[in-house]
């Protein structure tokens, strides 16, 4: 028998379905970012709509299943975008479906731009939410600055629906640059590159991109803004990475950045991805210890997507501060190992009491997140 | 406003306490004598006091946890303290509280430029915490303008904006990583030197929850190069509803300013006896700041001008030099003494979205005349973060009381629009009350939960940001004693 699908048309009929759930619910909305759990699927994509959006006030409140696409070509028309870049999942999982904005917050979101303007859970201003028990809880608001309570805001943002279901949120949007450019050194391997990328984002010139491909050998970094000082910029940028090897300027900038984003080098390999997030400079050294088949790093060392063989424990070679997501592979691994990374003890202990009181029948997401 | 009266139980065993304490502090941190507790009864809103029982000054994160851990087994709460620089009273003790001071914990505990990151104890001021990176050119950018006293410890429990956050974000997108002592005194590590929280952002969280979760002792924060160079544009016009409609349109048009800078008439005329800066008299200016190389400046400043011209202003005035620059900051940033030297003021917080500048400012004008008080402005317009600062005399009886209601007006009204009731300052006691008018009891309760979760018995801060009626019976836990 096919599994029936809850599907709310609105924030009343959500709060009844949470209310009346008998058993575990999986949240999803578009289904493309590779988080589930077990249980009925509640889908939030029937909760769709953008209600307010004022480009002078760079602002947006959007319905929880509101499609990414659909946001972002209004905000093309205005000559904005959401800087924090967020990436489609779809490529690298070999998922399909919709991706929608409130997936993007739920998982917090951000791409290569992360280094330089923030994470999703800096732009997002304002949310309403589903608790476990049915209970609709509104916090922030639609203005940029908000210090008025708790910033339960940020609590949403990447807890994955384990602490309530998203119905809407408001966010932060910027303009749109005139120009970008991207400069290579080439022929670099990982130690040399992650010093051309602390010297890049360590340089007066506002880098919003700094990656590293170990195939080709080449670090990347980029330059966005108003076309006289992108080139400007540019000339000082190539001129002072000179000491570290050939520098050279990338032809399509906007595509190769895309690549990085939705880690494309990765699509369609065998194996388990990983995501570890560190310190920079440890980068280097964990490499090492990571024996992979295959790399990519971002975020000027501090983002690293891993492909290793099917079932290995990544964790366990990690000897350096920082996290590491397991993001694709079969669900034994995944029931195993944890998608997460388990918190140290205190951490752990004020998570799971957290989930406690917003999702006191422990029917959100069960077990998602420890 | 009201406070909940102390606790006698507690007041009592005032000898107790400090004997205990004693055992776990060098004999200078901890501080009983009266005429000296009296230095920690208000911060800077002064309207309120209340000297403490006890203050503690702890040099090292063992010695906040075993502080916490005392009052814990004792029941007795607790009020942290950075350097008292608090508009919002959230730093304002009851008398049966002890208030713990971080301002000794004050080094740089390391810096990493390859990493863009600085590790200090909370107790530093901001500005020292950018003084430290500044032989490297680079900077900590959140910058309130009590920046010279204001200590990180306050940043982070208050979230603390500033001038240049349009570009650079406020505290909360700049803090990478706390050591927290929570109440019962275990200690916990949250975050680091790497981005993004792994679990939950507990971060996120701890980060304006005005010391009412955990004691901050250490944080990691993110440092940043500084730009080539920097020049303001001063830009006065005949109305504030045209002044606002330029911000809006600098916005809209895709420069991103660091900074817009507002201020009304009468701020104007304070400022420019008290400073002195050359400010032209009219009824609203701004000061637009871009950054970046000489030509890199001049284009956005060319941007900017060719929109503030399209609204006539009767004053345009871009920094030849350094020298000019630093006067057309000069009267902003001493806005707020200059008005202290003229008039009892209080400063309100509220933020509104951009796109209802003229309409705000133009209600503050009735509401002005309304209740007889002055309101001089003066505020950060680029995202809307406004600091009517309303006029009153102390020393009239019922005047403070007229100068909180209309207050609560304007706050009310930022709420209407579409806002907030503080974009920096926090709630602490002065808007503690107000919180109803923006959140339903359902979204406090969500709220009180968090703090059911890192301090179940409420001794934390407990008077502060929520109104003490919907606390009332989780601080009763303490009473119980
Ligand atoms: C003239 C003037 C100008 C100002 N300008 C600005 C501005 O531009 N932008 C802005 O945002 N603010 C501004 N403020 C407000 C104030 O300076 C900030 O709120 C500042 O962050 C407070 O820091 P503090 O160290 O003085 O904190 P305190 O006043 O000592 O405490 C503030 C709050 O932090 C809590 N706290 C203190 N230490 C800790 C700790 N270690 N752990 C947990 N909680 C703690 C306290 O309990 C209290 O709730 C201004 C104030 C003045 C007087």
């Amino acid at each position: 028998m096919k599994k029936m699908m809850l599907q709310p048309k609105s924030e009343t009929e959500l709060v009844e379905m949470i209310a009346g759930a008998g058993g575990p619910l999986c949240i999803q909305s578009g289904g493309t970012r590779g988080f589930a759990s077990d249980g009925e699927v509640l889908s939030t994509r029937g909760l769709s709509g953008v209600e307010l959006y004022e480009p002078g006030a760079l602002t947006m409140v959007a319905r929880a299943g509101t499609p990414v696409a659909e946001i972002e070509t209004l905000l093309a028309e205005q000559g904005q975008r959401l800087a924090f870049e967020p990436m489609d999942h779809r490529g690298l999982l070999g998922s399909d479906g919709e991706p929608t904005i409130g997936g993007v917050f739920a998982a917090n979101v951000s791409g290569p731009r992360r280094i330089q303007c923030g994470a999703a859970r800096d732009f997002l201003l304002g949310v309403r939410f589903v608790d476990g028990m049915g209970q609709v809880v509104k916090n922030g608001g639609r203005v940029m600055k908000n210090v008025t309570g708790y910033d339960l805001v940020k609590l949403m943002a990447g807890a994955h629906g384990t602490l309530g279901v998203l119905s809407e949120v408001s966010f932060k949007v910027l303009p749109m640059p005139e120009a970008a450019a991207t400069v290579a050194v080439v022929g670099v391997d990982l130690a040399v590159a992650v010093q051309v990328m602390s010297a890049a984002l360590g340089s007066p010139f506002d880098v919003t991109g700094a990656a590293y491909d170990p195939v080709e050998r080449r670090a990347y970094v980029r330059i966005e803004g108003f076309a006289g000082s992108v080139d400007y910029r540019v000339g000082r940028l190539v001129a002072d990475l000179a000491r570290f090897g050939a520098v050279q300027q990338v032809d399509d900038s906007e595509s190769l950045w895309r690549c990085i984003r939705d880690v494309s080098a990765f699509h369609g390999n065998a194996g388990d991805v990983w995501r570890i997030s560190v310190k920079p400079s440890d980068a280097v050294e964990l490499a090492e210890q990571l024996q992979a088949e295959a790399l990519q790093f971002d975020w000027g060392g501090g983002l690293i997507w891993v492909l290793v063989p099917a079932g290995t424990d990544l964790r366990a070679r990690i000897a350096v501060p920082g996290h590491a997501t397991l993001m694709r592979a079969g669900a034994e691994t995944r029931g195993r190992l944890g998608q997460f990374q388990a918190e140290p003890a205190p951490l752990a202990a004020i998570s799971a009491e957290l989930r406690a009181k917003f999702d006191p029948r422990g029917i959100l997401n069960t077990g998602l997140m420890g | 406003m009201q406070m909940p009266s102390p606790n006698t139980a507690i007041l009592a065993r005032k000898a107790e306490l400090a004997a205990k304490l004693s055992t776990v502090l060098p004999l200078d941190a901890l501080i009983q004598d009266e005429a000296e507790t009296r230095a920690y009864e208000c911060d800077a809103l002064t309207a309120y006091r209340c000297p403490p029982m006890l203050v503690v000054l702890p040099r090292t994160t063992q010695e906040v946890s075993d502080v916490l851990r005392v009052c814990h087994q004792m029941g007795v709460p607790v009020v942290p303290r950075g350097a008292g620089t608090s508009l919002a009273g959230g730093a304002l003790p009851t008398a049966d509280s002890v208030i713990l001071g971080v301002a000794r914990m004050n080094e740089v505990l390391e810096t990493d430029y390859d990493n863009r990151v600085i590790r200090v104890q909370t107790g530093r001021t901001n500005l020292s915490v950018s003084g430290a990176v500044e032989e490297e050119d680079f900077f900590y950018a959140p910058d309130p303008s009590s920046q010279l006293a204001c200590a990180i410890a306050g940043n982070i429990a208050m979230n603390s904006g500033g001038a240049h956050c349009l570009k650079y974000g406020v505290t909360t997108n700049n803090l990478m990583g706390v050591t927290l002592v929570m109440m019962d005194g275990t200690v916990v590590e949250i975050g680091g030197a790497h981005l993004d929280a792994g679990g939950l952002d507990l971060l996120g969280v701890i980060c304006g929850s005005e010391g009412q979760l955990g004691v901050v002792t250490e944080a990691t924060l993110r440092i940043l190069r500084k730009p080539e160079g920097a020049r303001p544009v001063l830009i006065g016009y005949d109305s504030n509803e045209v002044a606002g409609a330029c911000v809006s349109d600098i916005i809209k048009a895709g420069v991103l300013p660091v900074a817009i800078e507002f201020m009304d008439r009468p701020c104007i005329e304070a400022c420019e006896a008290f400073a002195k800066a050359g400010y032209p008299m009219c009824e609203a200016l701004l000061i637009v700041e871009v950054e970046g190389s000489e030509a890199e400046i001049d284009h956005q400043l060319g941007l900017i001008i060719e929109i503030a011209k399209s609204h006539n202003p009767v004053e345009l005035r871009e920094a030849q030099d350094a020298d000019e620059a630093g006067r057309i900051w000069l009267g902003r940033k001493s806005a707020f003494g200059a008005m202290g030297q003229i008039n009892d003021y209080m400063c309100l917080d509220g933020t509104i979205p951009v796109t209802e500048l003229p309409y705000v400012l133009r209600r503050i004008g009735e509401l002005s005349k309304q209740y007889g008080l002055g309101v001089a402005n003066v505020f950060h317009a680029g995202d809307g973060n406004m600091h009517p600062l309303i006029l009153f005399d102390a020393n009239k009886p019922g005047d403070l009381e007229l100068c909180e209601d209309m207050g609560a007006d304007i706050l009310k009204l930022c709420v209407e629009v579409g806002g907030c009731l503080t974009g920096e300052h926090g709630v602490g006691v002065e808007k503690r009350d107000l919180m109803l008018h923006q959140y339903s009891p359902e979204d406090l309760e969500a709220q009180l939960k968090v703090k059911d979760v890192f301090d179940p018995q409420w001794l934390l801060n407990p008077a502060k940001v929520f109104p003490l009626s919907v606390t009332e019976g989780r601080r009763a836990v303490e009473l119980s004693k």
